[in-house]
C-alpha cells in the first residue's frame, strides 16, 4: 500500500528531523524539505491521473479551457507556495512564510481575472 | 518510498557534522567548527537544491504553470 508506505517514513523522517534539529536545526530543516518534496514525488503518478481525468470531465462537459487552465494553475501555485511558507514558518521565519503566502495570493489572483472580467462580461451583456 | 534514502544520508551528515563541530569546541578550536558546521550547510544544501528544482519541475508539468 502507498499510504502505508509514506505514512511510516514521514514518521521515520520526523524522528530523525528531532533527532537533529537539537543540534542542528539549519539541517532539520533541509531534512523537512527532502520529506515534502519526496511526498509529492511520489503521489505524484496519483495527481497526475486526477488532473488528466478532471480535463477529460471538462471537455465531455464542452467546458472552456481557460477556466480549466485556471484552476489548475491556482492549485499549483498554491501548492508551491504553502510548501515554502510552510518550510519558512517551520524554520521560525514567520515573516518570511507570510510574504510568500502573500506573492501566492496575488499570484493566483492574476491567474483568476480573466475568469472574474469573463464573469462580469456575461453579467453586463445580460444587464444591456 | 523514493527519497528515504536521501533522508538518511542527510540525517547522517546532521549528526556527522554536529559531533565534528562538539569535538573541535571541546578542543578549542572555534573557527574550525564554523568551518565544519558551514561546510555540511553546503553540501545539504547542494543535495537539496537539486531536489526543489525536481519538485518545481514537477508541479509546473503537473499543474501546466508555464
Amino acid at each position: 500500500m502507498d499510504i502505508t508506505r509514506i505514512v511510516g517514513a514521514c514518521l521515520i523522517a520526523s524522528i530523525l528531523i528531532v533527532l537533529v534539529r537539537a543540534q542542528r536545526p539549519e539541517i532539520a530543516v533541509a531534512l523537512s524539505i527532502i520529506v515534502g518534496v519526496s511526498v509529492f514525488m511520489y503521489m505524484m503518478s496519483h495527481i497526475a491521473y486526477l488532473v488528466s481525468t478532471v480535463a477529460q470531465l471538462a471537455l465531455r462537459a464542452r467546458m472552456g479551457n481557460i477556466y480549466l487552465a485556471s484552476v489548475l494553475k491556482a492549485v499549483g501555485i498554491a501548492y508551491v507556495a504553502g510548501f515554502a511558507a510552510e518550510v519558512s514558518r517551520d524554520a521560525g521565519e514567520q515573516a518570511i512564510a507570510s510574504k510568500i503566502e502573500f506573492a501566492g495570493k496575488v499570484a493566483i489572483m492574476v491567474v483568476a481575472l480573466p475568469v472574474m472580467v469573463a464573469i462580469l462580461e456575461t453579467v453586463m451583456r445580460f444587464l444591456d | 518510498m523514493p527519497g528515504i534514502d536521501l533522508i538518511f544520508k542527510i540525517t547522517g551528515i546532521g549528526i556527522l557534522v554536529a559531533v565534528i563541530h562538539m569535538i573541535l569546541e571541546q578542543v578549542g578550536k572555534k573557527d574550525y567548527a564554523f568551518i565544519a558546521t558551514l561546510t555540511g550547510t553546503i553540501i545539504v544544501l547542494a543535495m537539496v537544491i537539486q531536489k526543489i528544482g525536481d519538485l518545481f519541475d514537477a508541479v509546473t508539468t503537473v499543474f501546466r504553470l508555464w
